[in-house]
């Protein structure tokens, strides 16, 4: 039904010519995809410079890259990233493409979908293949994370979907690997996109990625004020001492004990690191949604009950204000 | 200055339980609430209004059964002038495809009859669906400039001008009128109603939009026909963990065993 479109595309977005880290992580789930459907993994870049996102995309293990390099698309916008992936799918004809679930990922998404009048499905978290139907078979949590949904969209290509940032894996890197690299010439001429960066204001003095973070301290409303998450703090010390990201519940950050940028779970990141340490937090199902991709989840809580201890690894029921000091001493001693 | 605010009823979703013996949603007895983003959409509306509310209208407009209408008369009382719900056993089904092309083709019919829109504004998404993607869909259909994960927005002339989150703070973003802008948590609360302004709102008729309404409506692409995605099945996730308890009086001892099963489980 559908023989002319082939291979899966993963949008790998830039943002002043450095990729975003989602688009790598989907290379991941994209290569197991694109073997079971026996077609190419192609990675996409649009940016003002593409050359050191497209080689790194080889080295992840893209079969090939397609670039769209233009002064236009340095920073993003709608208009001119809608037009450039637009004429590409005109052109190539991708069975699936996959977004990393950014601010721009969806805001790009659903302009494209509807343009193509094709399904989009957002915020996935589980991406499969159904080798009788030759769908994609797209997982996504609804409801603030209390129900998980399993879309497809049999009638229509491209297949689309956006993917949510920390939960996949980046691929190895095998630096310079070879591949093709196609460069289209698509441009959009700056008078006709319609929306214009007045200023950019970098406020944030070091970026809290969070989504890249191997370990995270997180802390919440036990944490009482602001002073847990400064110098001389339990979570403060606690990740220094891990060499861990600060991450904080959406009670901290509400109660603005700490910035927005730290914030996990449904209304903030999604995270995936390899440990994650929720002190004080309860475990409301909105911030489980956000450490879905967490393998160990070490959880220090006064209650026994909390639902935190449902989705925990190890489960230390106690005062963090006790606890963590002590676990301080330990971590120190065997420095 | 003719302001458009889509919004949606939905469940509290933060007000959700999981049966525990059947592992499924409860939703019975599940308050309604307005969209918590589209809230904070109408408040950045209310504002535009507040600072000219001579020559400023603010028309809000739903999709949904019947009873969506309580949400309607909600945001009439916080700002909004005039009410459409956009309503049809045909709308059923749909996905975000087809909703947003409902909404746009009602909102076209709303300007054949009232005029233009300078400005539409919707919520970054709703927290039933969390899809965030019908606001964008419907400036796609309408052919606008979008600006999307807005905290902040007012009109300077012609333009519309927003503060947009991005990942190292923010941009400032301007856009010809008219354009759609979807909007995230502000930093100001949406204001309350007042026992006077809950009375007009009362009052006021809430205009039902149905398929027959629409002049230039295609059925094909409304409710499930018309949607290039559905739903194959749905479950709850798996929250069945093996979490190795630690429990001491002495958090010393605790500490101790948490840091000894960390290191034989090469975690830490």
């Amino acid at each position: 039904m559908f023989e002319n479109y082939k291979n899966l595309w993963v949008f790998v977005e830039t943002e002043e010519n450095v990729a975003k880290p989602v688009g790598y992580e989907l290379l991941n789930p994209g290569r197991r995809l694109a073997d079971k459907m026996g077609q190419k993994l192609i990675a996409v870049v649009v940016a003002g410079d593409a050359s050191k996102v497209a080689q790194d995309c080889l080295n992840y293990g893209a079969d090939e890259v397609i670039t769209v390099e233009g002064d236009e698309y340095f920073e993003y916008s709608s208009d001119a990233y809608a037009h450039a992936l637009h004429t590409l799918v005109d052109k190539y004809l991708p069975s699936v493409i996959l977004i990393g679930a950014t601010n721009n990922g969806r805001d790009l998404g659903p302009r494209l979908a509807c343009e193509l009048k094709t399904g989009l499905t957002a915020d996935c978290t589980g991406l499969e293949y159904d080798e009788e139907t030759q769908n994609m078979v797209w997982t996504r949590p609804a409801f603030g994370g209390n129900l998980m949904a399993m879309i497809m969209c049999p009638h229509t290509r491209p297949q689309l979907g956006t993917c949510r940032p920390g939960v996949f894996k980046r691929p190895e890197f095998k630096e310079g690997t070879e591949g093709t690299i196609i460069k289209e010439d698509i441009h959009m001429d700056p008078a006709q996109i319609r929306t214009k960066i007045r200023e950019r204001v970098k406020e944030v003095a070091e970026l809290v990625n969070l989504e890249e973070a191997d370990i995270i301290v997180a802390g919440g409303r036990a944490c009482g004020g602001p002073a847990p998450y400064q110098e001389g703090g339990v979570i403060y010390e606690l990740a220094e001492a891990l060499g861990a990201t600060v991450g904080a519940s959406r009670a901290a950050v509400d109660a603005g004990w700490i910035a927005h940028a730290h914030q996990v779970g449904q209304t903030g990141k999604t995270v995936g690191p390899r440990v994650y340490v929720a002190c004080g937090i309860s475990g409301a199902i909105q911030h489980l949604a956000g450490i879905t991709g967490a393998e160990t989840v070490i959880a220090i809580n006064k209650d026994p009950e909390a639902p935190i201890f449902g989705r925990a690894t190890y489960g230390v029921v106690g005062d963090m204000f006790k606890v963590i000091p002590e676990w301080l001493k330990i971590i120190n001693a065997n420095k | 200055m003719r302001i458009l605010v889509c919004v949606k009823q939905v469940p509290d979703t933060t007000e959700i339980k999981i049966d525990p013996v059947k592992n499924t949603l409860i939703r019975e007895g599940v308050p309604s609430i307005v969209n918590t983003f589209d809230a904070y959409a109408l408040e950045i509306a209310a504002r535009i209004k507040d600072a000219d509310p001579e020559n400023t209208t603010i028309t809000l407009l739903s999709m949904g059964p019947d009873q969506a209408k309580a949400a309607l008369t909600e945001c009439l009382s916080v700002g909004g002038d005039t009410a459409y719900l956009c309503s049809d056993r045909k709308f059923g089904g749909s996905d975000t495809l087809a909703t947003s092309y409902i909404l746009s083709e009602a909102i076209k019919q709303i300007e054949r009859k009232d005029g233009k829109f300078d400005v539409i504004f919707c919520g970054k998404q709703a927290i039933d669906g969390d899809t965030g993607q019908v606001g964008p869909e419907i400036g796609a259909h309408l052919d606008l400039p979008v600006l999307t994960y807005v905290t902040e927005a007012s009109i300077d002339g012609d333009e519309v001008v927003v503060k947009r989150e991005s990942d190292q703070g923010y941009d400032i973003i301007s856009a010809k009128l008219p354009a759609l802008v979807t909007v995230n948590k502000t930093a100001f609360e949406p204001r309350y109603a007042t026992l006077k302004s809950k009375r007009a709102a009362k009052k006021k008729e809430i205009n039902v939009i149905t398929f027959a309404d629409m002049e230039s409506i295609d059925e094909a692409k409304c409710g499930l026909k018309g949607s290039p995605t559905n739903v194959k099945k749905t479950y709850t996730p798996n929250r069945t963990y093996n979490c190795t308890m630690i429990e001491d009086e002495d958090p010393k001892v605790e500490a101790t065993k948490l840091a000894d099963l960390l290191k034989e489980a090469k975690v830490l």
